[in-house]
C-alpha cells in the first residue's frame, strides 16, 4: 500500500469519482425536479437544469391554508414526528431497564434473543390480527395507535444497542455507587445513564428514523389526516394525479429532509451504532 | 445481592419490554395460525375451521409458486449485489486519496432516503415518456429510442433490483469500511513483505475481518429482501404481468383487497416459515464462520 | 395495562369533550374522494368549502388516495370506529359493499325529484339488488380523443366511426411519419386497463357473465382482446400504454405525442384549454367507436356515487353533505371535469357553453354505456382479467388461453 503507482492513484480517483456520481446524481436529480417548472420535465430531450428555478412548490405543500392539499401534507408531517417521536421515547423507556438487567444478568439474555428474532417475522403475518385488535380498542387510524405498533419494531433495536453500550461500563462504578446507599434507580440516574448517553442518542436516532421510514402498517392501519404518515401521503401523491412530477419530487425532498440532516450531522454515532451490532454480535 | 433475587430483579426488568411484545406481536401471531385454519373474512363473518384447506391450497396454487420465485430471484439478486458493491465500495474508501472523509459522509445518504422516497425517485428516473434514464440514456447514444423499463417483465425486476441496491449497498459499504479499519496495520505490511498478490492479501488477511461483520449484514439484507413490500408496491404495483409480483405483495393482495383474511394468513406464515428456515440456515453459517476465526 | 389504557384514552375522551363543547357544537365529517380523473382534488374543496359555509355547524375533513387505493382504504377503515362516514365508491364496488354491509341502503332518503331529474343510466351506479347505496356524482365514461391538427395534417376528415377505422387510420398517421406511435391508452395493470377492455366488449357485443358464469373467453371478449394484441403488436399503439394509468395518457396527449387517446371526461378540459397543455384548441372528442354489423358506438360505465357508510355516526348530515354534492347546482357550476347526473343539464347554456363537442359525444356514450360484472367477487375478477390483458399484451400467451385462465382464476 506504501507503493503507489501514479496509475494507481488515477484509477482509486476516478473510482471514486464514480462512486459520488453513482450517490448523488439521482439525490440532485430529485432536488432538481422540486424546482423546476412542470413544462421543463416533460420536455423532449430533457432539460437538466431550469430555465427559471421555482420553488412555489414548497410553499404549496407547506402552506397552512385550511382544507388545502399543504394542509394535509403539513398534517402528514406533523403525524409522522408524532409517531415516531413517542414510539422512539417508548422504545428508549423499555429498552433501558431490559437491556441493563441482560448486560448484568446475562442468564435472562435468552429471552432477549427471542425478542430479536421477532425481526424475521414479515409484517404481512401479523397485520390481520393486529388490525382486528386495533379496531376493537379504538385505536385504528390513531397516532398512538400507530405508534404502539412502531414500538415493537424499534424496541427490539434499541434494546440490543442499549445493552452492548451497558456492556461496556464497568460493573465496579456500579457497584461503588450502590455500596455508598444509592437504591437501582438512582445508580442510573447519577452513573449508568449519563455515562451511556451516546449510546442512547444512536438509538434514539436509529429508532426515529425506522420509524420515519415505515410504510406497510402505516398504510393499513390509518386512513386521513388524523394520522397518516408522511411515507403513505407520498405513495397517495405517486400513484394518483399529481400531473406535476416536480411536487411529488418536493414531498420526497421534504420527507427525506429529517432523516438526511439526521445522517449527515450524526455521521459518526450512527455508524458507530451500525457497526457495534455487526461487529460485536 | 444473591443469584435469585438478581434473576428475578432482572426478569422484573425485561418485564415491559417482554409484555408489549407478547401482546403485540406474540398474541397476534397466534391469532393469524389460528386464522390460518379458517375461512375468515376481512369484515363481516368471523369464519368456520377448514382445517389444513388453506395451506394445501396455497401450496399447490399456481400464483404462490410464481410468487415464490419471483421473490427468491429478487433477494437473492440484489442481496448478492449490494454485497460484492459494498465490499468494492469499502475497499476502495479504505484508501487514501483527496476527499475520502467527504465521500464517506455521503455514503450515508442513500440510507436515510426512506425508502418510499426512494422508490418513487426511482420510479420517476424511469418513467417511459419523460424519465431521465431514457433522457440520460439517449441524450449519450446508449439508446436509439425511449424505451419501458418497468413495464416489460425482462427489464421490471432487474430496475427494481438496481433501485433497491442504491439504497442498501451504501449500508453494506460502512459496515465493511468499518470492519477493514479493524484490520491491524502491521499484519498488512507483514503480508506485504511477504510478497503476497492484491488477491492474496484480500482473500487471507483482509476478508477474515470482513467475514463476520459481512454475514451480519448479509442476513439482516437477505431478511429485509424476502419480506419487500414498499418498493414493490410504490413502483410497479406487481406488475407488468404479475412479473414482479412478491410473497408480501400477495399477501396483501389475499387478506385486504379480496378480504379473504384466512387463507391470506396461511399464505403468510409459509413466508415466516421460509423467513425463519434462512435466518437459522445463516445463524449456522455465521457460527461457523465466527468459529474458525477464532 | 388495560386498565390504564383504558383510563388514559377515557381522560383523552374528557379533554376532548371539554373541548368541543367550549368551541361550538359542531359534527365533523370525514370523507374519502379519490385523487384521480373526474373532479380535481381543487373542485372537490371548493364544493366542500361551499358546503361548509352554508352548514357552518358541520366540518368536513376531506381525504385523497389514489383510485387504486379507494377500495381498500374503504374497507379497512370498517374496523376503525371513527372511519370514514363518506366514501366514494366505482360502479363495481355496490355488489361487494351491500353483502358485506360496508355501505348503508338510503333507497329511503332519495327523493320523487331525485328519481325524476337523474338519469337513468347514472342510477345504476349506485344501485344493487333493488336497493340504492348512495347518490351517483360522477357520470362518466370513455371517450375516444383526437388531435384535430394530427388528423388535418395526415389528411383524415373524420374521426373513427369503428375501431378498425382507428387502425387504418392511425396506420396513415404512423406511415406519413407524423407519430410513430398513434394511439395512447391505459393499459396499466390496473382497473383503468378493464375499463379499456369492456369499451371494446362492449363494441364486440361480447359478455362478461353469462349465468353467473365467465363468458368473456369466447365470443365478443375475446375479439376485443385480440384487438388489443394486434393494436399494440402492430406498433400503431404506444408500447408503453402497458404501463399507464390515465394521468400518463392525458400527459402524452398533452404532449402533442397522441393522435388518439381513449379517457374519461375530464381530459377534455384539462387538454384543450389547460394552461399545461401543448394540444389547447386542437382536441376533438367523439364517442368510442363501434364495431360494423355489432354497434355504432361503445362505452364503458365508469360512474361513480356518494356512499355513507355503516359506521358513520352522523348519517343525516353524512346525506346533507352527499346531497349537497350530487345537487344540480353544484353540478352544473363544476361541469368542466365531470359531466352532471341530472338529465336537463345537458339542456343549460351554462353548462354545454364551449363544450359543445364533448356534450354531443356524451349525449352518444352514455347513452351505451356498458357494465363491468356485478358480483361481489369483482375485485378477483378483475386482478384475473389484468393478468391475461398484460400477458397477452406481452406475448406471453395467446389471448385465448390467457382468458381462459382468467376465467379459471376468477373465483367465479
Amino acid at each position: 500500500m506504501e507503493r503507489k503507482s501514479p496509475l494507481f492513484s488515477i484509477f482509486i480517483h476516478a473510482c471514486a469519482l464514480l462512486l459520488a456520481v453513482v450517490i448523488l446524481a439521482p439525490l440532485v436529480w430529485l432536488f432538481v425536479m422540486s424546482i423546476s417548472p412542470a413544462a421543463d420535465l416533460t420536455a423532449k430531450p430533457l432539460s437538466w437544469w431550469p430555465q427559471t428555478v421555482d420553488f412555489s412548490r414548497y410553499a404549496v405543500l407547506l402552506s397552512s391554508v385550511e382544507n388545502s392539499a399543504g394542509a394535509a401534507f403539513v398534517a402528514s408531517l406533523i403525524n409522522s414526528i408524532v409517531v415516531a417521536g413517542v414510539a422512539t421515547l417508548a422504545a428508549l423507556a423499555l429498552a433501558i431497564p431490559a437491556a441493563w438487567a441482560v448486560s448484568r444478568t446475562p442468564s435472562v439474555g435468552w429471552s432477549l434473543y427471542m425478542v430479536i428474532a421477532t425481526y424475521m417475522l414479515p409484517p404481512v403475518a401479523l397485520a390481520v390480527p393486529l388490525y382486528f385488535g386495533l379496531s376493537h380498542l379504538g385505536l385504528l387510524n390513531n397516532v398512538f395507535g400507530l405508534a404502539l405498533v412502531y414500538l415493537t419494531i424499534l424496541a427490539p433495536f434499541t434494546t440490543w444497542l442499549m445493552k452492548s453500550g451497558f456492556d461496556s461500563i464497568p460493573r465496579e462504578i456500579e457497584a461503588a455507587a450502590m455500596i455508598d446507599g444509592a437504591g437501582l434507580f438512582a445508580t442510573w440516574r447519577i452513573i449508568t445513564l449519563p455515562l451511556a448517553a451516546p449510546v442512547m442518542a444512536t438509538s434514539a436516532l436509529f429508532a426515529f428514523l425506522l420509524a420515519w421510514d415505515e410504510f406497510f402498517y402505516a398504510l393499513l392501519f390509518t386512513s386521513d389526516l388524523r394520522a397518516k404518515t408522511l411515507t403513505v401521503a407520498i405513495a397517495d401523491l405517486a400513484g394518483g394525479r399529481v400531473s406535476d412530477y416536480g411536487l411529488i419530487a418536493t414531498a420526497g425532498v421534504l420527507a427525506a429532509l429529517p432523516p438526511v440532516v439526521i445522517g449527515l450531522v450524526m455521521q459518526r454515532a450512527l455508524i458507530s451504532g451500525l457497526t457495534s451490532g455487526g461487529v460485536k454480535g | 445481592m444473591s443469584g435469585t433475587s438478581m434473576t428475578t430483579r432482572a426478569w422484573l426488568l425485561m418485564l415491559p419490554l417482554l409484555a408489549v411484545m407478547i401482546a403485540v406481536i406474540g398474541w397476534p401471531l397466534i391469532d393469524t395460525i389460528h386464522l390460518s385454519f379458517t375461512d375468515a373474512k376481512l369484515v363481516g363473518t368471523a369464519g368456520n375451521f377448514v382445517g389444513i384447506d388453506n395451506y394445501v391450497k396455497t401450496i399447490t396454487g399456481s400464483n404462490f409458486q410464481r410468487t415464490l420465485v419471483t421473490t427468491a430471484k429478487f433477494a437473492i439478486i440484489s442481496v448478492f449485489a449490494e454485497m460484492v458493491l459494498g465490499v468494492l465500495a469499502a475497499l476502495l474508501l479504505n484508501q487514501e486519496f483527496r476527499g475520502r472523509t467527504m465521500l464517506r459522509g455521503l455514503m450515508i445518504l442513500p440510507w436515510a432516503l426512506p425508502t418510499v422516497v426512494n422508490a418513487t425517485l426511482w420510479r420517476l428516473i424511469y418513467n417511459p415518456e419523460y424519465g431521465a434514464l431514457n433522457a440520460a440514456l439517449t441524450q449519450i447514444g446508449l439508446l436509439d429510442a425511449y424505451r419501458s423499463w418497468l413495464g416489460e417483465p425482462g427489464t421490471a425486476l432487474a430496475s427494481l433490483i438496481i433501485a433497491d441496491c442504491w439504497k442498501n449497498f451504501p449500508l453494506v459499504a460502512l459496515i465493511a469500511l468499518a470492519a477493514l479499519q479493524a484490520v491491524p496495520r502491521d499484519i498488512q505490511a507483514a503480508s506485504l513483505v511477504d510478497g503476497a498478490g492484491p488477491f492474496a492479501r484480500f482473500r487471507f488477511v483482509t476478508l477474515p475481518y470482513l467475514a463476520g461483520p459481512l454475514m451480519v449484514a448479509l442476513v439482516l439484507r437477505t431478511i429485509e429482501a424476502f419480506k419487500v413490500f414498499d418498493i414493490i408496491w410504490v413502483m410497479t404495483r406487481g406488475g407488468p404481468a404479475n412479473s414482479t409480483r412478491t410473497l408480501s405483495i400477495l399477501v396483501y393482495q389475499e387478506a385486504f383487497s379480496f378480504q379473504r383474511a384466512g387463507s391470506g394468513a396461511s399464505l403468510a406464515l409459509i413466508v415466516t416459515l421460509l423467513v425463519a428456515v434462512l435466518a437459522a440456515a445463516y445463524a449456522a453459517l455465521v457460527r461457523k464462520t465466527a468459529g474458525s476465526n477464532t | 395495562m388495560l386498565k390504564s389504557k383504558r383510563n388514559a384514552l377515557l381522560g383523552a375522551t374528557l379533554v376532548g369533550a371539554f373541548f368541543a363543547t367550549n368551541a361550538y357544537a359542531e359534527t365533523t365529517l370525514n370523507a374519502l374522494f379519490m385523487a384521480q380523473a373526474a373532479y380535481s382534488e381543487a373542485d372537490v374543496r371548493a364544493m366542500t368549502d361551499a358546503f361548509t359555509k352554508a352548514n357552518p355547524d358541520v366540518k368536513v375533513n376531506l381525504e385523497f388516495v389514489p383510485y387504486e387505493g379507494l377500495h381498500d382504504k374503504t374497507v379497512l377503515a370498517q374496523g376503525s370506529g371513527g372511519g370514514y362516514d363518506v366514501v366514494l365508491f366505482d360502479v363495481i364496488w355496490p355488489a361487494e359493499y351491500a353483502s358485506n354491509k360496508v355501505l348503508v341502503d338510503v333507497s329511503s332518503r332519495i327523493t320523487e325529484d331525485m328519481k325524476k331529474g337523474v338519469l337513468p343510466g347514472a342510477w345504476t351506479t349506485v344501485q344493487y339488488d333493488g336497493a340504492s347505496y348512495g347518490m351517483p356524482w360522477i357520470l362518466d365514461t370513455k371517450y375516444l380523443f383526437y388531435n384535430k391538427e394530427i388528423l388535418e395534417k395526415a389528411g383524415i376528415k373524420t374521426p373513427p366511426k369503428t375501431w378498425d377505422e382507428l387502425t387504418e387510420q392511425a396506420k396513415a398517421i404512423k406511415d406519413k411519419g407524423l407519430l410513430a406511435t398513434p394511439i395512447a391508452w391505459s393499459w396499466s395493470q390496473a382497473e383503468a386497463a378493464i375499463c379499456d377492455y369492456t369499451t371494446l366488449v362492449s363494441a364486440y357485443g361480447g359478455d362478461f357473465l353469462k349465468d353467473g358464469k365467465p363468458d368473456f373467453q369466447t365470443g365478443g371478449g375475446l375479439d376485443a382482446l385480440k384487438y388489443m394484441v394486434s393494436s399494440y403488436t402492430s406498433g400503431i399503439s404506444n408500447p408503453n400504454s402497458k404501463e399507464f394509468l390515465e394521468e400518463d395518457v392525458r400527459k402524452v396527449f398533452e404532449n402533442g405525442e397522441a393522435a388518439f387517446a381513449l379517457n374519461w371526461t375530464y381530459m377534455y378540459n384539462l387538454a384543450n384549454a389547460g394552461k399545461d397543455s401543448k394540444v389547447a384548441g386542437k382536441v376533438g372528442v367523439v364517442p368510442a367507436p363501434g364495431v360494423a354489423g355489432k354497434s355504432e358506438v361503445s362505452a364503458v360505465n365508469g360512474s361513480m356515487g356518494l356512499g355513507i357508510t355503516a359506521v358513520s355516526k352522523h348519517p343525516d348530515e353524512a346525506w346533507s353533505y352527499i346531497t349537497f354534492m350530487t345537487s344540480q347546482a353544484v353540478q352544473n357550476q363544476y361541469a368542466k371535469l365531470s359531466l352532471p347526473i341530472w338529465a336537463s343539464s345537458y339542456e343549460d347554456p351554462a353548462v354545454t357553453a364551449g363544450q359543445e363537442e364533448l356534450i354531443g359525444a356524451a349525449k352518444l356514450g352514455l347513452a351505451a354505456m356498458y357494465p363491468r360484472p356485478t358480483t361481489p367477487k369483482y375485485q378477483e375478477l378483475s386482478v384475473a382479467l389484468q393478468q391475461a390483458i398484460q400477458e397477452s399484451l406481452l406475448g406471453q400467451s395467446s389471448p385465448e388461453d390467457a382468458l381462459k385462465a382468467a376465467a379459471e382464476n376468477s373465483g367465479l
